[in-house]
């Protein structure tokens, strides 16, 4: 056996490794983890270029980077999973007394778990489907063989109960598809602070998660720091990341571009990355600005918004309820009661958590699903209550732009004919293919992208330009109202400011009217007039943008807030 | 839900295809030499397939006959040049049909869904569970051998796995997000059947017809060889086979070398099947 042996038998809970003691604020602790000149490379391309850190007992270091800064990378690299085909050097890679530039898989097994434990976004591909959660959480202890079968048993609804899972005893004994994200996530979570390892790498933990479940998890890894662990915060949030950090290190294309403590990066950052990072984050405070800053101004252009025509609603939708039929062959309503109505010109937001009813409510609107009973108007005309046959027509009066654009166009496509089809359904469709083409080119221009897209397949645009793409065909019929379905939650956050200054200019220019869906507070606070608060089907409040964030009625409304970490930034 | 990482879609290796692997550069040449016998045999050679020459009856593999002579002193190889127009034609068409059949059947079941959808499933599963060789005999007991009753009993005897696998296809693209899309631009149903549902269903079956044409012409041998085919002395591969039987301990060649030419083409043709699936399948993620 290793080293360890004679500490694995005293208890399971036990600190694994001579910690170095939590540090006083005075004296310069010895790191825990200690990283200098980390470089990983994929067949000849490096990804992580020569990056320094350190990681303390009882802080945590949060890592913070778009798609494709190599954070992920970085993070396998520190548990020995890098990945086939990876080439890792270091100058200098130390975990307390280990060096774990020299390991063997064999010793990383031994390292895994109890000294490093690790905690994945997805926690349901993460988890074997096949075996009960209480063996995948004691996996670690049975690993490292620790305790025996009972004990194991016992101690996983131990730490089941301690990572704040209800009814731990049922828990264990189900299998991880039967339990919901933020429950599996938790158990996750169990797994990897079973052994008490001193270091716990987070890669994107909340990500998946809705936001009071995912500030939850992140009182957990809180509450696992205040005890003395360190914990390497993976992440793109910077919300996320202010709710937890100590120190940041901001990664950009391999390279670690700023390195700070978590007020001075948030409030004073030097890198322009840092700062365009941080500017593109939507909220209260970036209301009625553009996110993405001018490569030459100072500050962020106001908009000039169209005034909204309060008269007639142009979309009203009256007591809709939908129910489905449940494999208990109960009728279970998803939508309940709700109305609403939207003027020309303006933004309407439905904020709500998963399984909430907001996309029902939305497919509704467009008419894809009828409701079970009460009715949308268009224009005042009946709209939900139209036979298909008298709807089509009128279809293009309302454009939706989906979460995921690629699944949404046609995958023999070109961006040409996806955009020549839609123009078709408009009011005054294209008379032959050349006009076609060069309206669909000034579509591209309008959404900001270039003519030479016109050819191209979706799949090989990046998730920016699939999604000016989407909105370019959504605008082609010339809609009224567009449905705008979680249409950033899939993007980087500097993309999604792009996507949303472009969603925003549009309105600007074109006087269009979004109904749009997010999970997300701080993109529905930037985007919308009015909002909607939705859980369990129903809307809970509803009212002005400022009222429903700064005001806040309803429980549910101030336990959103609560829970939604915030950059609180004097900036 | 989580989507696919846009990493995780493969791309590249799609045009590896042809040139890269000589197995699937010799499998093209060897249909395109079947091609070529079938439609045009007097480029090959300009033997007749008929020609009798009682002198020199069941000769061995020779430079002037390369695949020998049969018993009436016939030219094995110009037989079987001329026979690839026949089997051919069989393959095509069983496999022709049997698309047919499954694309009506697995578009019916997957649109209309409730009970005829689970009607049509039972009546597949039922006709899946009942043997082959059994449906052909009774056809050819009702029709009499010939071309066409080959050409129905193997058609009909492997639609039901291609309609299984059709109405998969169609229930699975009719969730995709571009079915929505493009009922939500207002595009009516055929519309949406046509432009989307059925060409994007039908594209990952491709390769599995193209694999079907050799199981077919394999198929169709075999019920030749059983004396179900068609009758002599029209030249068909099967037929071939058959004739060959009686002298099959003295000469060996009149069973081997057709049989070659059959497990040949039915290799080249799935070689080509499965290239071609390959890269469908990289192109559609």
């Amino acid at each position: 056996m290793s080293v360890d042996t004679d500490r694995t038998r005293t208890t399971a809970t036990a600190a694994a490794a001579p910690l170095p003691v939590a540090p006083e604020e005075s004296a310069a602790p010895v790191p825990l983890l200690e990283v200098e000149g980390l470089r990983v490379s994929f067949a000849g391309k490096e990804v992580v270029k020569g990056i320094s850190f350190t990681a303390h007992a009882g802080r945590c270091l949060a890592i913070v980077g778009e798609s494709g800064s190599g954070k992920s990378v970085t993070a396998r690299t520190l548990v020995g999973l890098t990945g086939p085909g990876a080439e890792v050097e270091a100058d200098r890679l130390e975990l307390g007394p280990h060096d774990l530039t020299t390991l063997g898989e064999r010793q990383w097994r031994r390292i895994r778990g109890k000294q490093v434990g690790f905690v994945l976004q997805d926690a349901l591909v993460s988890l074997d489907q096949l075996r009960k959660v209480g063996h995948e959480v004691a996996e670690p202890l049975a690993v490292h063989g620790i305790g025996d079968r009972r004990s194991r048993a016992a101690r996983a609804i131990e730490l089941l109960r301690a990572v704040g899972v209800p009814e731990p005893e049922v828990r264990a004994a189900q299998r991880p598809y039967e339990l919901s994200g933020g429950l599996r996530q938790r158990a996750l979570i169990a797994s990897a602070i079973a052994l008490d390892p001193p270091l716990v790498i987070a890669d994107e933990p909340t990500t998946a998660l809705d936001v009071t479940v995912g500030a939850q998890v992140l009182d957990l890894l809180a509450a696992s720091k205040a005890r003395g662990t360190s914990i390497i915060l993976i992440s793109h949030d910077l919300a996320v990341v202010a709710r937890l950090a100590d120190d940041v290190a901001v990664m950009q294309g391999g390279v670690l571009v700023e390195h700070g403590p978590v007020e001075q990066i948030l409030r004073a950052p030097q890198h322009p990355y840092t700062q365009a990072l941080l500017d593109a984050v939507p909220s209260e405070h970036t209301r009625g600005t553009r996110l993405v800053r001018p490569a030459d101004g100072e500050e962020k252009p106001a908009r000039t918004r169209r005034p909204v025509d309060r008269g007639r609603p142009l979309i009203e939708a009256r007591h809709l309820v939908k129910a489905f039929r449940g494999p208990d062959g109960k009728d279970r309503e998803v939508v309940r009661d709700v109305s609403f109505e939207v003027f020309g010109g303006e933004t309407l937001g439905i904020v709500g958590e998963s399984g909430s009813g907001k996309t029902t409510t939305a497919r509704i609107a467009l008419a894809l699903t009828a409701p079970t009973s009460g009715e949308v108007l268009l224009r005042g005309e009946p709209w939900s209550g139209l036979s298909p046959r008298q709807r089509r027509p009128e279809r293009s009066r309302i454009g939706v732009v989906y979460q995921d654009p690629l699944s949404s166009f046609d995958p023999r496509w070109s961006v040409a004919r996806i955009l020549a089809d839609a123009l078709s359904r408009g009011p005054n469709p294209p008379g032959n293919g050349r006009e076609a083409r060069a309206r669909s080119r000034a579509l591209l221009e309008q959404v900001g992208l270039g003519a030479e897209h016109l050819n191209a397949a979706p799949l090989r645009l990046s998730g920016g330009q699939r999604q000016r793409v989407a909105i370019a065909r959504a605008l082609a019929p010339e809609p009224d109202l567009i449905v705008c379905d979680e249409p950033v939650s899939a993007l980087d956050v500097s993309v999604q400011a792009q996507v949303l200054d472009l969603l925003t200019d549009l309105q600007d220019e074109l006087g269009v009217t979004y109904l749009f869906i997010s999970h997300d507070l701080g993109v529905i606070h930037h985007m919308c007039d009015r909002i909607l608060v939705m859980k369990d089907g129903e809307v809970v409040e509803s009212g002005t943008a400022d009222e429903v964030f700064e005001r806040p009625r309803h429980p549910y409304t101030r336990q959103l807030l609560t829970a939604l970490p915030r950059l609180e930034v004097a900036r | 839900m989580t989507t696919l990482a846009p990493a995780l879609r493969v791309p590249a290796a799609r045009l590896t295809g042809l040139r890269a692997r000589p197995g699937t550069v010799l499998a093209l040449g060897f249909v395109v030499l079947v091609v070529v016998a079938a439609v045009a045999p007097g480029v090959l050679t300009d033997r007749s397939p008929t020609a009798i020459d009682f002198g020199n009856a069941l000769a061995a593999p020779s430079w002037s006959h390369p695949f020998g002579t049969d018993e009436v002193g016939r030219d094995l190889l110009t037989r079987v040049i001329h026979g690839s127009r026949l089997s051919l034609g069989i393959g095509l068409g069983a496999t022709a049909l049997a698309m047919s059949i499954a694309i009506v059947l697995g578009f019916t079941a997957a649109l209309a869904g409730g009970i005829i959808d689970t009607a049509i499933t039972r009546v597949l599963e039922v006709a899946f569970a009942f043997p082959a060789l059994l449906l052909a005999l009774l056809l050819i007991a009702i029709f009499g051998p010939s071309a066409t009753t080959q050409v129905f009993a193997v058609g009909i005897g492997s639609a039901p796995g291609y309609a299984r696998m059709v109405r998969g296809q169609v229930l699975n693209v009719r969730q995709a997000g571009y079915v929505e899309a493009a009922a939500a631009l207002g595009h009516g149903r055929w519309t949406v059947l046509r432009r989307h549902l059925f060409p994007n269903a039908m594209r990952p079956l491709v390769a599995v017809v193209t694999l079907g044409v050799g199981q077919s012409i394999v198929w169709a041998s075999s019920l030749a060889f059983l004396g179900l085919g068609i009758a002599p002395p029209n030249p068909e591969w099967g037929a071939l086979l058959d004739a060959g039987r009686l002298y099959i301990t003295t000469s060996w060649w009149l069973e081997i070398l057709p049989g070659l030419v059959i497990v040949l083409f039915a290799i080249s043709v799935t070689t080509l099947g499965r290239t071609l699936q390959r890269r469908l399948e990289g192109a559609s993620r």
